[in-house]
């Protein structure tokens, strides 16, 4: 009865937290179970969406474009080109294997459990409204960030992504006596 | 303009930071278990990619009931270098497919003694 309780007075903010999150668990759970790769792709789409709503609630509105833009936008779009285009037939032998599946759910629940026996110990301190910040998220403030303090590490990005565009066509190049098909 | 702007986001004020810790590790658990029990190259990349979004919730959530925005600029930095690794991983991916004609990583075992 007192969880009903609770239930009832559940704020509509709680409520789209609560709702968002079974959302986002839902979609991971459905990436790395299902058996065909396109529907893990979709799942996986499903998560980024549900994770930039939650950075919309958390007034982070620069980052959740950012994140639809750059994840579900580019990187998924890769995934689901890649996906397609070796045409790999849907099985998941390793799904019935039943050793590997208990063998990873025990790794994972340990680290689960030292993960939340560690946060239960922790105490997050009260937030101070007369001192908070509501433009944090905003994108004139990462703006200003982004191009003074974070200025050499924005320029070395790119030296990154020219790394890795270079990396990616060297590495796709057919080369001399390599199997045809 | 200036006025209408709330003091601070309800999340802030109605739901506990720890919430987003927990969600957070969570997603980073089973971002773990997905590299662990699938032998499939593309969904272990996938996994990783889950693994990397859990981080970055857990800085935007820090940033954010901290209002420092230090956090989500090395999200932002986080997301570029997850997309310069997904470019370079499938170009491996494409590779290992063109070789051996199969992604299952189990196949990959030429360097066991």
């Amino acid at each position: 009865m007192e969880t009903l309780e609770t239930i009832k007075n559940l704020t509509m903010t709680q409520w789209s937290f609560y709702a968002v999150s079974v959302l986002t668990l839902f979609g991971a759970l459905g990436t790395i179970l299902s058996k065909n790769p396109i529907h893990s792709v979709i799942y996986l789409i499903m998560t980024f969406f549900s994770l930039s709503a939650h950075y919309v609630l958390l007034n982070a509105q620069f980052l959740a474009a950012v994140n639809i833009v750059v994840y579900a936008g580019a990187i998924m779009v890769l995934f689901l080109f890649v996906v397609m285009f070796l045409n790999i037939k849907d099985e998941a032998p390793e799904l019935d294997n039943n050793k590997i599946v208990i063998g990873a759910s025990i790794v994972g629940g340990t680290i689960g459990v030292i993960l939340v026996a560690a946060i239960r110990l922790t105490e997050s301190q009260k937030i101070d409204p007369s001192t908070y910040q509501i433009k944090t998220g905003f994108i004139e403030t990462l703006g200003q960030l982004l191009y003074s303090k974070y200025l050499l590490p924005f320029e070395l990005v790119s030296v990154l992504f020219l790394i890795a565009m270079s990396g990616a066509v060297m590495l796709g190049r057919k080369e001399k006596g390599e199997r045809n098909f | 303009m200036e006025n209408q702007l709330p003091a601070m986001p309800d999340v802030i004020a109605q739901v506990p930071l720890n919430n987003y810790v927990l969600l957070a590790s969570i997603l980073f658990i089973i971002g773990i278990a997905g590299v662990l029990i699938r032998r499939n190259a593309i969904i272990m990349l996938m996994s990783i990619e889950l693994m990397l979004n859990a981080v970055n919730l857990l800085l935007v959530a820090f940033s954010s009931y901290r209002s420092d925005p230090n956090g989500q600029i090395f999200v932002f930095f986080i997301m570029a270098v997850a997309a310069a690794e997904v470019a370079v991983g499938l170009a491996i991916i494409v590779m290992i497919y063109r070789n051996i004609r199969s992604i299952d990583i189990s196949l990959l075992d030429k360097l066991r003694g």
